[in-house]
């Protein structure tokens, strides 16, 4: 990696006009697409404004910016507005620990006995295939409309198909580099550790990138069924009582936050495979 | 040379459902205490099982396998096994590529690295000691994989077709790399290759493998009068194409008598 560096400052000494004249093009480029992004997030808030302004639709029903800006404003100065995302962001960094770790641990286990593994293949389908919303309203019933719920919900979402992502992806490991193991006096163990896992590090890390998502989206569905707070509940309470600020206030939060875990996600891939 | 190391009467069947395959039958040999001995055969003739059996890695069906006159679990001693392709790890550097067979077996302690350097100095590594194995060239991670095994200090070296994932050239170079490393530090090693000059340049003795399942056809003993002998001089001798066209015929007396 390091050579690779060497040799691309070696050439920045010398940039020829052309190289000049492809990176000048590329920088414009960038620039370019990064205001048509920018022109198309402004053009559709004004939109959204100036119709509820001039009466094309209902700024009752439909909200609009001034109104969402102004319950930002309101909820950040009561508290409510931090305490609601706090709520959900707690949810879902524990189902999403939660899912990594058992996920992990049951993947690891499956890895190790090929019997256990090849006895819960089909259980392992069909609870990946069923669609775990279906599931909420049990869960309610067993544990209580509390955070239990939500939370068990959210690891339903994502831990079947983790499990079954990260065992097919500890067996594709490369038989020799396991019998170099076995080749060097290593047992089992010595496998797993020096070889299965870390091997794995980067499909890990693309797999947690999903899991925060899903497990997102499981908090959300648990807090529409299930919760006193969190933006899932403000978005259900605020819509069947007609606050529809508030529903799309939550529904931009949500975008944010979630756009920001994946971000968080991101860096430490790229940290890792640097 | 006293015997280190005797294959007795040994047999190989892989199972699967679709029936039993014999890989070996009845295979018997010996090695002599520091020999370099060549194996060749025609593809899939389980040299590369019989490896595994010496390993320690298969157990025979039949057939045992000596150490010195004991058992070959039993004579605790070391076996060192290089594969195909050198199988550096991508996620450890050059240092900790060559020192995972000590991690493993706990054997690595402040004191190892003494050791660790001297071979890796003498070797060319040790400038690379923190570079990862995708900066090191074909070469050099042959060479990796080596120190890698040789840091375990073993008796019997075996050696399953390790250039065949390298270019020509590359290939004579570490040829003579690996040789004389392995003489230099006075290893007793088993090569196995499908490549007839490659096993005549390095050996002191050939055996040639029938086709599966793989059983003693023939031993050549190699005497080459060249001084000096390494793998690539050993190729300008007199008596190598002789040797060549001996091994060339018995092994395809064999393809013919499938």
């Amino acid at each position: 990696m390091s050579r690779k560096n060497r040799k691309v400052s070696s050439e920045s000494l010398n940039i020829s006009a052309a190289q000049k004249a492809y990176v000048r093009k590329h920088i414009l480029r960038t620039r370019r697409i990064r205001i048509y992004q920018f022109i198309i997030l402004i053009g559709f808030i004004a939109f959204w404004e100036i119709s509820t302004l001039i009466g094309i639709v209902d700024s009752f029903i439909f909200s609009s910016p001034s109104r969402v800006v102004k319950t930002i404003a309101e909820m950040t100065v009561n508290g409510q507005l931090f305490y609601h995302i706090g709520i959900t962001l707690l949810e879902t960094l524990i189902s999403f620990a939660l899912v990594n770790l058992v996920g992990l641990l049951v993947a690891v286990i499956l890895w190790w006995n090929d019997s256990i593994a090849k006895v819960l293949e089909p259980y392992l389908i069909v609870l990946n295939s069923l669609p775990k919303s279906a599931l909420a309203p049990v869960f309610i019933v067993w544990l209580g409309a509390n955070m239990k719920t939500i939370i068990v919900a959210a690891i339903s979402v994502a831990l079947f198909g983790s499990i079954i992502t990260l065992h097919s992806d500890f067996k594709a490991v490369e038989e020799d580099k396991i019998k170099l193991i076995y080749t060097l006096g290593g047992n089992k163990k010595d496998v797993l550790l020096k070889v299965v896992l870390p091997a794995n590090i980067p499909s890990l890390i693309s797999l947690m990138k999903v899991n925060i998502g899903l497990s997102l989206v499981g908090v959300i569905i648990g807090e529409f069924l299930a919760a006193k707070a969190g933006l899932g509940y403000l978005i259900i309470y605020g819509s069947q009582v007609f606050r529809l600020d508030w529903v799309i206030m939550s529904i931009v939060i949500l975008s944010i936050v979630a756009t920001g875990l994946y971000k968080v996600l991101s860096y430490f891939e790229k940290r890792y495979s640097k | 040379m006293s015997e280190l190391l005797r294959i007795d009467h040994i047999s190989y069947t892989y199972h699967n459902l679709e029936g039993e395959t014999p890989a070996l039958m009845d295979v018997s040999f010996h090695v002599n205490d520091g020999e370099f001995l060549g194996i060749v055969g025609p593809s899939g003739c389980g040299k590369s099982t019989l490896l595994s059996l010496i390993a320690g890695l298969l157990n025979p069906s039949s057939g045992s396998i000596y150490i010195n006159g004991k058992d070959l679990k039993s004579s605790g001693k070391n076996i060192g096994y290089m594969l195909q392709k050198d199988h550096l790890l991508d996620w450890r550097s050059t240092l900790k590529n060559v020192t995972l067979g000590m991690e493993i077996q706990h054997k690595l302690s402040g004191n190892s690295y003494v050791q660790i350097n001297e071979l890796l100095n003498t070797y060319g590594l040790i400038t690379f000691k923190q570079s990862y194995p995708s900066e090191l060239s074909g070469g050099m991670r042959q060479r990796a994989a080596l120190i890698r095994t040789l840091l375990l200090e073993p008796d019997i070296l075996l050696l399953d077709e390790p250039f065949s994932a390298l270019d020509y050239q590359t290939r004579l170079e570490v040829a003579d790399d690996i040789w004389g490393i392995i003489r230099k530090e006075k290893k007793t090693a088993i090569l196995i290759t499908h490549d007839i000059s490659e096993a005549i340049s390095m050996s002191d003795r050939v055996i040639v493998l029938s086709h599966r399942p793989g059983t003693v056809k023939r031993v050549f003993d190699i005497s080459l009068s060249v001084a000096d002998r390494t793998p690539f001089l050993a190729r300008s001798a007199p008596e190598f194409k002789d040797y060549f066209n001996l091994i060339w015929k018995e092994l395809n007396h064999n393809e013919q008598e499938k």
